[in-house]
């Protein structure tokens, strides 16, 4: 490669793909500048950039979404992208209201010389994962590319469920509590432990499960006490309560040591200079409550394995809409937004 | 400037040790550790390396630091019977 | 007191994190501070890891209004200088294979960071270790691999121990080694500043040593604390270097038993200077720090990459824009001269995704703190 003049045009980079601010500045300024107005007034469309579209059909909601996958190392402990794909979109689909699974595709592009033995596994466990959300992959499409143009392999779903409540992650006001379904932090330590080498030994792993079941009990035992969901996948905790707080226009006030964190993800965490609070998650939902449904949740969450360690974490203020204010036990900061791809630090 | 965590010796063989996080295991490099390292010592851990063996006294004695501290306020000072009790709980046990 | 279930050690560990004790360690320093009856009473710290602990416990909102803990050039991210980035940048864009820490990759040089480098095809590799970058040397024999050595002496010794080791033929240093007392001697002698007392980094010091600061008090005649890094380490070392200013007795007291000695870590010491030796350099932002980077002696010339590839900075530095880092202010601002708002480029050229200088690279700068959540917000009220 020799020496090049600097490029002058502005190029993508993993930046634009790590959940963040510059995530969504992209996303908004390219794909939500020429879209057309939903069919409906109600209908919930691009630009709501919520984990799902809801379009009104007949006498209720038909929510759609779609997610692609291309996780490195394509084998981590704790699941693979097979189940990671099912997983990823079921749950997209739960944080929109709609747990019962009409119907899952899969669009698989996979490069040359791919081992045929890791992709049987790999649908092995989008068929495990399916079982357990009680859903089915109804039609697909195969694609493979040369050696080199494209790396292993990339997975997209898209889902499409039917229900007659469609839950936003917009809908917190003040007093309003914020709960979170687990410990947070173990996905994305799991793939960066194995993705940087870090020869960590400990149970990281993964918390890749289909909350659709979980989330269903949450809204029967709250039903319209719970007003906001959100999939803290890329960017964390943090992520989806600033977007939660932005789009609602509340301030949010997070007590750190309610947040459940398990150990080895804290020990892990503290070695490479990360913050758990930023790190992804892929068996978690945060739920907005309203004040007096927040112990029926909370009990019926607990109540169900997925849910063993839910815990209240959270309050909405009206003071500092759009900001996260972590309580950390010695004082209060305000917490900052992941940025980029979270790398291991020594400084 | 430096991430500096400390951990707990689990294992050792030559140059390297095996070190428990309270949660994690890594290896860690000895080369610039100024003392010999055995299982059950503490440690500092830097990118990988370990720059210092903690011995566990230290730790109290940060901790009697703190009595200076407090000390020198007037002891009518609620706040210092308090922490007094505090600390010489830790020491007994 | 957290109830996590942790191992006895962590338990006593917890006692540097036990937010009782911290509550009175704050009533001390509230009360000294009014003691000494000035406001503002200006500290400094100058280690990037002892503001991240601030930030991330929260420390800041407990301090007394009228004690100003300023940050310092102390943070290896955000002082090492854009010719430093560049050579980094321009080796990655050589064909040669970077492995760098974590930390650096978004710092921008003159014009590219490590990520926009890899953005255009470049090979740029996140490592935790120094030994890791040997490995990588293993793994990829047919190409050169070039460590991008970053950090204070508590990491350049590590450096310092691996080129010692037996390497592979394909493994070079970029040394961008920095080294801090130098740079407290910058601060203390600029006459406009005004700090009153130093809390040296308790990780650095536990290389060093504590006794290399005796000379320094002597000359600049202000007291200078070495602190840990636990919520209690910091509250407890501020306690006791406000005490020192209120009695106006200028010393060294070591206020982190635990990892720091007065002689430090000897070995780690002749490791250092046996494979480093110290050069006069320009610290982004700061200024000439003599004696303040760390670069490889001759007689490790063979790992030296400086010396092993002729580096083509002219590529980077055509069809740059103008170097904006003269209007930068970074410099005033670690020595707690100015704010950020007193900066013409804050908010505007200069900002977190297209950082000028090294206040705003940093996650925990001054200016990335101010821009992102506009001055030290009060937050106990809510």
């Amino acid at each position: 490669m020799s020496t090049l003049a600097i490029e002058a045009r502005e190029r993508i980079t993993l930046r634009h793909g790590s959940g963040g601010r510059a995530m969504r500045a992209l996303i908004e300024d390219v794909f939500l500048q020429r879209v057309e107005a939903n069919a409906s007034p109600q209908d919930v469309g691009p630009e709501a950039m919520d984990d799902g579209a809801a379009l009104w059909i007949g006498d209720r909601w038909i929510v759609v979404t779609t997610d692609s996958h291309v996780v490195h190392p394509v084998f981590f402990p704790g699941g693979d992208i097979g189940r990671l794909s099912i997983c990823g979109t079921v749950n997209d689909l739960a944080m929109m209201g709609a747990t019962e699974v009409l119907g899952l595709t899969c669009g698989v592009i996979l490069e040359e010389g791919f081992l045929r033995e890791d992709l049987e596994r790999i649908q092995a466990s989008m068929a495990e994962a399916c079982r357990e959300a009680g859903a089915r992959i109804v039609t697909g499409d195969t694609k493979v590319m040369g050696r080199g143009e494209i790396d292993g392999i990339v997975l997209n779903t898209a889902g499409v469920a039917a229900t007659g409540r469609v839950v936003r992650d917009c809908g917190l006001s003040v007093g309003d509590r914020i709960i979170v379904t687990g410990a947070v932090g173990d996905h994305g330590l799991a793939i960066l432990a194995a993705r940087h080498g870090l020869k960590l030994e400990g149970d990281l792993a993964s918390d890749v499960a289909p909350i659709n079941g979980l989330v269903r009990a949450a809204l029967s035992a709250g039903g319209d006490g719970v007003i906001a969901m959100k999939d803290p996948t890329r960017g964390g905790l943090s992520s989806a309560l600033h977007e939660m707080a932005q789009k609602s226009g509340v301030g949010i006030v997070l007590e750190e040591v309610a947040v459940p964190v398990h150990e080895p993800v804290r020990a892990a965490a503290d070695l490479l200079g990360i913050d758990p609070l930023h790190v992804a998650n892929e068996g978690k939902a945060v739920i907005g409550v309203r004040a007096d449904a927040a112990d029926a949740v909370l009990e019926a969450l607990r109540a169900h394995p997925l849910g063993r360690e839910a815990a209240i974490v959270a309050r909405c203020i009206a003071e500092r809409p759009g900001n996260v204010i972590l309580d950390t036990g010695f004082g209060k900061r305000l917490l900052s937004e992941p940025e980029g791809e979270l790398l291991p630090r020594i400084c | 400037m430096c991430l500096g965590v400390p951990g707990r010796v689990v294992s050792v063989r030559e140059g390297f040790a095996e070190v428990d996080f309270w949660g994690v295991r890594r290896e860690v490099c000895l080369d610039i550790v100024d003392e010999p390292v055995a299982p059950g010592d503490y440690i500092l851990n830097h990118v990988g390396f370990a720059i210092r063996r903690i011995p566990a006294e230290d730790i109290a004695q940060t901790l009697a630091l703190y009595e200076t501290l407090l000390a020198e306020a007037p002891s009518n000072d609620l706040m210092v019977a308090d922490v007094r009790g505090e600390i010489s709980a830790t020491g007994k046990r | 007191m957290i109830e996590e279930p942790r191992a006895e050690v962590a338990l006593r560990q917890l006692k540097f994190r036990d937010p009782d004790t911290a509550r009175r360690l704050v009533r001390t320093l509230e009360r000294v501070t009014k003691e000494i009856g000035r406001s503002p009473v200006s500290v400094m710290h100058v280690c990037g890891s002892h503001e991240q602990a601030i930030s991330k416990f929260g420390l800041r909102a407990t301090f007394p209004k009228d004690l100003n803990v300023i940050m310092g050039p102390g943070c290896p991210v955000c002082i090492t200088d854009m010719p430093e980035v560049d050579e980094g940048v321009a080796l990655a864009r050589q064909g040669c294979v970077i492995a760098s820490y974590g930390d650096m990759l978004r710092v921008r040089g003159t014009a590219l960071s490590l990520n926009d480098a890899q953005a255009e095809g470049a090979t740029v590799e996140v490592v935790y270790s120094a030994t890791q970058a040997v490995e990588l040397a293993r793994e990829m024999p047919d190409r050169e691999v070039v460590f991008f050595a970053t950090g204070f002496e508590t990491t350049a010794v590590a450096t310092a121990a691996i080129v010692r080791s037996e390497l592979p033929k394909n493994f070079s240093v970029l040394s961008a080694h920095k080294y801090i007392p130098p740079a407290m001697e910058i601060v203390a002698e600029m006459p406009e500043t005004r700090v009153e007392g130093f809390l040296a980094a308790g990780h650095a010091a536990t290389i060093t040593g504590w006794g290399i600061f005796e000379p320094f008090v002597e000359r600049h005649r202000i007291p200078v604390v070495v602190a840990g890094f636990e919520p209690l380490d910091i509250l407890a070392g501020l306690a006791r270097l406000v005490e020192l200013v209120r009695d106006e007795t200028p010393t060294v007291v070591n206020m982190f038993p635990r990892c720091v000695t007065k002689e430090g870590n000897l070995r780690a010491q002749e490791e250092l200077w046996s494979v480093f030796r110290p050069i006069g350099g320009r610290w982004r932002g700061i200024a000439h720090v003599p004696k303040g980077n760390l670069r490889l002696r001759d007689e490790w010339a063979h790992v030296d990459a400086r010396r092993r590839f002729t580096i083509d900075l002219a590529a980077l530095w055509d069809g740059v824009p103008p170097a904006l880092a003269a209007d930068c202010v970074c410099g005033d601002i670690m020595s707690g001269i100015s704010t950020p708002t007193d900066c013409k480029l804050f908010g505007r050229e200069c900002v977190p995704d297209a950082p000028v200088g090294a206040c705003m690279v940093s996650s925990e700068g001054a200016c990335r703190i101010w821009h992102q959540y506009g001055g030290h917000p009060n937050l106990e009220a809510l």
